[in-house]
């Protein structure tokens, strides 16, 4: 069985202005959402504060929910309803973080059973202090930070096999960031600023290839927080998992596509660079399809019958998968033509 | 290429690795069939409780000091040096007031033989008063910080080991951090009270020359402090509250206990917790019951008055008893709490996760529900597409999960939801170096090549690219690994395991099935 023929000539290339424009779309509404929403949305893991899950033996109504909470002082909380319907089962929150001391959980119990009229089953309790969730935060963008920059050394000497570029690139990036935290510059500039850092190196060493691949990378990343951010989603500590996971996933398919354009362009170094980059990207097309399509696969079942607990982080990783086929196509090799186009004039 | 010997060869060490693998995974399947432990289940999966304790350091230095102070007062008095004032400020310095030139070289010569050790901060003279401020040098104080969180950990080891709490960990998290985590446990409150209370015991005189009611309003005298006994009333089940003026001065602490356990008293057949002292605890005990003749002596556990008894006579024998209308369990753990002795320091809970085991057994549930379609759909998948060669693949699929299920009990590493979660990608991924490779053979036999040549070039051309593009998710994953705590932690374990497992399946096992059929079986078509 074959989904894609082998002779398959699709124009991907030539729609290469369209695919800029919607990606710098999604990207532009992301941010605009992140701002509206004044940064991410941060779980319980990151802001601090209590959360929990109660099941309840059959149906209850949440306004009796609430007025059973409001006699007991919790401080600024919200209720909601928690995965499958028939489970019965609520998530509760609330912003305080002290309060777990003193046999807490079995007076949320006792209050909810007289409110409901249900049995009440205390599955879950979650309580961050908020000096946890500062540490927390920061130890979160430290992942994200270390894992951009060893990315961003190991793609600098992956590509063109410049070995001694990337440890030049590896001493540039930890000078800078060295530099920067002398200055005792907060993490999220700390981020910013090693980014630009690369960029700024792979256009100075004309890395293209990895140019390519980061830029593929950031789009990835921020469309996927974007999508959350939109969606109203919460960052909790699994999600900063996931979203490593897509920054590996998104340049594994951007490697294997440059992969085969660096073969092809030494098979075919007669043809113009366009044509060579369009064949690459349909020789891989097949296996760039079935390897989302599999991986999409699995995790649409984590989504759909892993439960409440996971259910965001399957999500997570679901926008992920998609953007980041999306962008090893549509993205990451465009770049590569664009650069070259410049270099020309 | 391949020749029949190294194809042998490598036969046998897959075979050597897959074994391995099975002999792990068989203690988690029947824990009869092999000795070895079990997969670790995180505390999301089998219920339980995740603690991080904060140790309030400045507290332990604070009491140093204190009682350092105390010493300054008794040495003071034994070498008849009068001071204006003494008294602890800001928390850990002392400030000492003397009057008159005797009085400032008496003080002087006992600073230099008994406390060496104390940083003069400051000394000024104004006629004849002179002001000292002492304190701990950094070092000093740095160490006594250190060794109130090590004996935290410590004491609560002990406690959580009496309490009975099966494979618990507790470890440092930090520098004044304590992370404690409880799998299986049942009965949160109790063991967050018995972790979380200090369980200073103290003995002090209750100060009977002064009265109560002024130092309610406010008129405090010095040297003393009012302390507060609770008692609930079994009949309106009310708790009521009753105010003690006690002396500041702790006469004895729980550090001289030898033992604590739980009795009955016949009388009121209530339980009580009975102290036994040890040698000098006990003379100590005899001494000051023997001064004290007529006087009340007070019973304060974390600064909470349990009774204040008049001594009656001289008590010998080193017992004594504390009660308080406690429950069985009450009075259970906090004999417990003071066998492991009184933690150096409060402790402050900064978090908690808790998770009852109902909701641990539904994640397993669901985790390998989730799972099982999921590896369905992508084996059905993969032989639809790919036939035979498909087959090869799931083949490869299916010991992966072995792979990463002997890993884990390998490394002993802890399953946790994520982690479920790292092997159900895993499963979509892992494909993917196969599919890499079925789709570059594919290309090579439209090209005209013949099976062999092309398995050969396919292997050949894929394997580099599939290492590369694995590295990139190795890197996040040990980054992750790095910076995860908890559930997170579970899924870079996974997710690691799971990439190198797809590596060997992907790069070695297959290739020698498919160069098992092509050379050694000498099978002229490939069905891919």
């Amino acid at each position: 069985m074959q989904f894609i023929k082998p002779g398959i000539n699709l124009n991907f290339v030539g729609k290469r202005k369209i695919a800029f424009m919607l990606s710098l779309a999604m990207i532009l509404i992301s941010i605009a959402s992140l701002v509206l929403h004044k940064g991410p949305k941060y779980g319980i893991d990151f802001a601090g504060g209590t959360l929990i899950q109660v099941k309840f033996d059959g149906p209850v109504k949440l306004a009796d929910i609430k007025s059973g909470l409001a006699t007991i002082n919790l401080g600024k909380s919200s209720v909601q309803g928690f995965g499958e319907h028939s489970e019965h089962e609520y998530l509760i929150r609330t912003d305080r973080s002290v309060m777990t001391e003193q046999g807490f959980s079995l007076e949320v119990q006792k209050t909810l059973a007289s409110s409901t009229g249900h049995g009440v089953d205390i599955r879950r309790v979650e309580m961050v202090g908020p000096q946890v969730g500062k540490d927390l935060r920061e130890k979160a963008l430290f992942a994200m930070f270390y894992a951009l920059l060893f990315i961003a050394i190991y793609i600098s000497g992956r590509f063109e096999l410049k070995w001694i570029l990337s440890i030049v690139m590896a001493g540039a990036l930890m000078g800078a960031v060295y530099l920067l935290s002398i200055f005792n510059v907060s993490v999220p500039y700390l981020i910013a600023a090693a980014l630009m850092v690369t960029l700024f190196l792979f256009w100075f060493l004309e890395l293209k290839y990895a140019m390519g691949a980061i830029v593929a990378l950031i789009h990835d990343v921020t469309i996927t927080v974007g999508i959350f951010s939109l969606f109203g989603k919460e960052f909790t500590l699994p999600i900063i998992a996931a979203l490593l996971t897509i920054i590996g996933y998104s340049l594994n398919d951007t490697i294997i596509v440059f992969d085969r354009i660096r073969e092809n362009l030494r098979k075919y170094h007669k043809n113009p660079l366009e044509i060579i980059i369009n064949r690459s990207v349909n020789e891989t097309l097949s296996r760039t399809i079935l390897t989302s399509l599999t991986t999409l696969v699995v995790v649409l079942t984590l989504f759909v019958l892993g439960g409440g607990i996971i259910h965001d982080f399957a999500f997570a990783l679901l926008v992920g998968i998609v953007v980041g086929t999306y962008s090893s196509v549509f993205v990451a090799s465009p770049i590569l033509l664009a650069w070259n186009t410049r270099g020309k004039k | 290429m391949g020749s029949l010997n190294n194809l042998s060869w490598r036969a046998l060490a897959v075979f050597a690795v897959i074994i391995i693998a099975i002999i792990y995974v068989l203690p988690t399947i029947k824990p009869t069939w092999w000795p070895h432990k079990k997969i670790n289940l995180g505390l999301d999966l089998q219920g339980g409780m995740h603690l991080v304790l904060e140790v309030d350091t400045d507290k332990a230095l604070e009491g140093t000091l204190e009682r350092i102070s105390q010493e300054i007062r008794d040495f003071s008095r034994k070498a008849h040096v009068r001071y204006i004032a003494l008294n602890r400020v800001e928390g850990n310095r002392i400030s000492i007031k003397l009057q008159g030139q005797d009085n400032i070289d008496g003080f002087d010569k006992l600073l230099d033989k008994e406390f060496q050790g104390l940083r003069i901060l400051s000394r000024s003279t104004d006629g004849d008063v002179l002001t000292l401020t002492l304190d701990l040098p950094e070092r000093e104080a740095d160490q006594i910080k250190k060794m109130a969180t090590d004996q935290a950990l410590e004491t609560i080891r002990n406690r959580i080991d009496q309490f009975g709490v099966s494979e618990p960990d507790i470890r440092h998290q930090g520098e004044k951090r304590i992370l404690v985590q409880l799998p299986g446990i049942k009965d949160t409150k109790r063991a967050k009270d018995l972790i979380g209370r200090t369980a200073l015991l103290e003995f002090k005189l209750l100060d009977e020359t002064h009265d109560l009611n002024a130092a309610l309003k406010g008129d405090i005298p010095p040297g003393s402090e009012v302390l507060y006994g609770t008692k609930e009333d079994p009949a309106t089940r009310r708790i009521i509250k009753t105010p003690y003026l006690v002396k500041k001065r702790t006469l004895l602490t729980g550090a001289h206990l030898t033992d604590a356990k739980v009795q009955i008293d016949s009388q009121y057949n209530e339980p009580y917790v009975s102290i036994d002292f040890d040698k000098k605890g006990g003379r100590d005990f005899g001494r000051i019951t023997e001064a004290n003749v007529k006087k009340r002596l007070a019973i304060v556990l974390d600064d909470k008055i349990y009774s204040a008894p008049v001594i009656q006579e001289k008590i010998t024998g080193g017992k004594a008893r504390i009660t308080g209308n406690f429950t069985t369990e009450e009075a259970r753990d906090l004999a417990i709490a003071l066998r492991a002795g009184a933690l150096p320091a409060p402790v402050l809970i900064l978090e908690e996760r808790t998770v009852g085991p109902s909701l641990g057994t539904d994640s397993i549930r669901k985790g390998l529900i989730s799972m099982c379609v999921g590896g369905l759909l992508v084996v059905l998948f993969m032989i639809v597409y790919y036939r035979a060669s498909g087959l090869i693949a799931d083949f490869a699929l299916i010991l992966n999960v072995i792979l990463i299920a002997g890993g884990l009990a390998a490394f002993q590493a802890t399953l946790t939801l994520p982690g479920i979660a790292g092997i159900i990608l895993t499963i979509g991924m892992a494909v993917d170096a196969n599919v890499l490779i079925f789709e570059r053979i594919r290309e090579e036999m439209n090209i005209g090549k013949t099976p062999r040549a092309a398995v050969d070039a396919g292997y050949n051309r894929a394997t580099l690219t599939i290492l590369d593009a694995n590295v990139t998710t190795l890197i996040a994953a040990l980054v992750l690994f790095q910076f995860g705590t908890g559930p997170v932690k579970g899924f870079a374990v996974t997710l690691s395991l799971g990439v190198i497992a797809s590596l060997f399946t992907a790069l070695i096992l297959t290739r020698m099935i498919f160069d098992y059929y092509l050379i050694k079986r000498k099978v002229k078509t490939l069905s891919i």
